[in-house]
């Protein structure tokens, strides 16, 4: 039966094969692939063609075993369209449409073409019915890893992006954290961290958790891996911006920084100053003393 | 086979490891220190380690000895240059190098040796080596 | 999965060792490993391979590229024929030490791998394989 199937399916697209696209493209079309202006109406032409084509081959030589041998081009030719249908933006379904909607012409051609034998009819469409949902689902899948792809490399440039080393003075660093330390972002962190020890010949890199939301035990041993590996390149570091609420936390987890922490970046950027052997100087005021207030 | 030579620079040797290091070699490289620190009176050693792409717990051992028996001549050991990558895969691994001073390059390390013997000098407490200068 | 590439290391002597971090260093950059991933699992192998030498008295390594869909990986599998290890869960926990080394190696190569899986029956022998996949 299945073999039949196959056989009416196939004799059936390639001699109406211009109808079936015609129908194809019109559903496309009417279904909001082109309206708003993500895709050109000559691109899409192009795309169902294709498909079409190798649909045809594929069904000729390996029946409809989607996930077989032969109808690796006709999958790796849907990925692609996924693929940029996920960039351009276009939702899941629209993606899985563009397979999905292939059916119905290809039924109405199935009737044309057996209209006096209904068995021939029942048994096309079933093989189209297959082979085409396996294709709709291969579809949303590539899709959706091209999603997590695109997430996964976003995530990534938060992390360098929330991760500057600022110079403060000759050898004195310092790393603003804002947000959270998780085990990925200690990674990003430690190598800004170490990289910028190296470029400006830090002896002291000021750690501020200002824009940490909380300190629990994760976080510590993060921030404490992030200071044991300043230190096996000669850098000291200081920990500053710890709110009072952090530290209480702190406390009642047994947390412990084993480093010099300081309430603000200006009381550590001053412990630096001195561990480096400076001094800030106030020279004499020039303004008049009535005007300084 | 050979052997790591060993500079000597001021009152303290240097060492630069630029070969992937085996158990002899290590073992030699021990032996050749102890020796110089006390032939010489050097009071700091300086290892440098730029060269290195890894650091394991082996050569890890390795440092940990010599800073052990440095510590015992009076000589304070200094590891300088470690890499980025090296420092993180190390605290990754869990090798602290407890003990052991280190410096991001050899000036910055010379500069904490001549330190600490300015500072001991300054105080004018005699050091373990002035029975060795007759 | 595919395996792209497969290469076995004898592991007999220090040298060995030194080829095992070599091989290790090259299939790494192949998957496109950037440098800190680098360094951790050619630092992993290098505890492995001096372990199999140290207590398992020589053995072998099977190296293996892999690919999965899109993902590339290294995978490392070190085999003795050694005495094995009695308690696995000891030796897992840092410095803890038969040999008079670190104790660092196993747990150590644990924490540098994404993947890690060991066998080992006392009198017959040791089996653990690490992996590493290219961080997207």
């Amino acid at each position: 039966m299945a073999t039949d199937g196959t056989e009416v399916l196939i004799r059936t697209i390639a001699s109406e094969e211009g109808e079936i696209l015609a129908g194809w493209l019109s559903l496309l079309k009417t279904g909001g692939s082109l309206q708003s202006g993500r895709i050109r109406e000559a691109e899409l032409e192009t795309q169902a063609k294709s498909v079409l084509g190798l649909l045809r081959d594929a069904l000729r030589s390996g029946g409809t075993k989607a996930d077989g041998e032969a109808y690796g081009a006709l999958r790796d030719t849907l990925g692609d369209i996924s693929r940029s249908r996920a960039i351009q933006g276009f939702t899941p379904t629209d993606t899985a449409n563009f397979v999905l909607s292939l059916k119905e012409p290809v039924f109405d051609a199935l009737s044309r073409a057996s209209a006096d034998d209904a068995t021939q009819v029942a048994a096309g469409t079933w093989s189209a019915s297959k082979v085409l949902d396996q294709l709709g689902l291969h579809t949303m899948e590539v899709f959706l890893q091209s999603r997590e792809e695109i997430i996964g490399r976003q995530g990534e440039e938060i992390a360098e992006l929330s991760t500057p080393v600022v110079r403060l003075w000759d050898g004195i660093i310092a790393l603003p954290l804002i947000g959270t330390l998780d085990s990925a972002r200690t990674g990003v962190v430690m190598e800004n961290l170490l990289q910028a020890i190296v470029d400006e010949e830090a002896e002291i890199a000021i750690i501020d958790i200002t824009g940490v939301p909380t300190v629990d035990t994760l976080v510590a041993q993060h921030l404490l891996k992030a200071i044991a590996a300043a230190r096996l390149m000669g850098a000291d570091c200081i920990v500053s911006g710890i709110r009072p609420q952090i530290a209480q936390t702190m406390v009642h987890l047994g947390v412990e920084l084993n480093v010099v922490s300081k309430a603000t970046l200006a009381d550590a950027f001053a412990v630096a100053l001195r561990r480096t052997g400076r001094t800030v100087v106030r020279k004499a005021s020039v303004l008049p003393d009535e005007n300084r207030r | 086979m050979d052997r790591i030579p060993i500079l000597k620079l001021g009152g303290a040797l240097i060492v630069t490891i630029q070969v992937d290091m085996h158990d002899r070699l290590a073992v030699a490289l021990e032996e050749d220190l102890s020796e110089r620190i006390v032939r010489t009176g050097a009071r700091g050693v300086l290892i440098e380690i730029s060269a290195l792409e890894i650091v394991d717990s082996f050569i890890g051992r390795m440092l940990d000895n010599i800073a052990a028996v440095s510590r015992v001549l009076d000589a304070e050991v200094v590891v300088v240059g470690m890499r980025p990558a090296v420092a993180i895969t190390l605290v990754e691994l869990g090798l602290t190098l407890a003990g052991i001073k280190t410096a991001l390059n050899v000036e910055r390390g010379m500069a904490m040796i001549q330190a600490r013997l300015a500072e001991e000098d300054a105080d004018g407490v005699e050091s373990a080596h002035g029975h060795r200068e007759e | 999965m595919a395996i792209a590439r497969s290469e076995r290391l004898p592991i007999r002597s220090g040298d060995d060792v030194v080829r095992v971090r070599q091989i290790t260093r090259t299939l790494s950059v192949e998957a496109g490993f950037g440098l800190v991933d680098q360094t951790k699992i050619v630092t992993a192998a290098s505890e492995l391979a001096r372990n199999t030498l140290d207590y398992g008295g020589g053995g072998e390594v099977h190296c293996e590229l892999l690919h999965e869909g899109r993902r590339k990986g290294l995978r490392l599998t070190f085999e003795d024929q050694g005495p094995g290890i009695p308690d696995v869960e000891k030796a897992l926990t840092d410095h803890y030490t038969t040999g008079g080394g670190l104790g660092l190696g196993l747990g150590g190569a644990k924490r540098l791998s994404n993947e890690f899986h060991i066998e080992s029956t006392v009198g017959v022998g040791t089996r653990v394989t690490i992996a590493r996949w290219k961080s997207t």
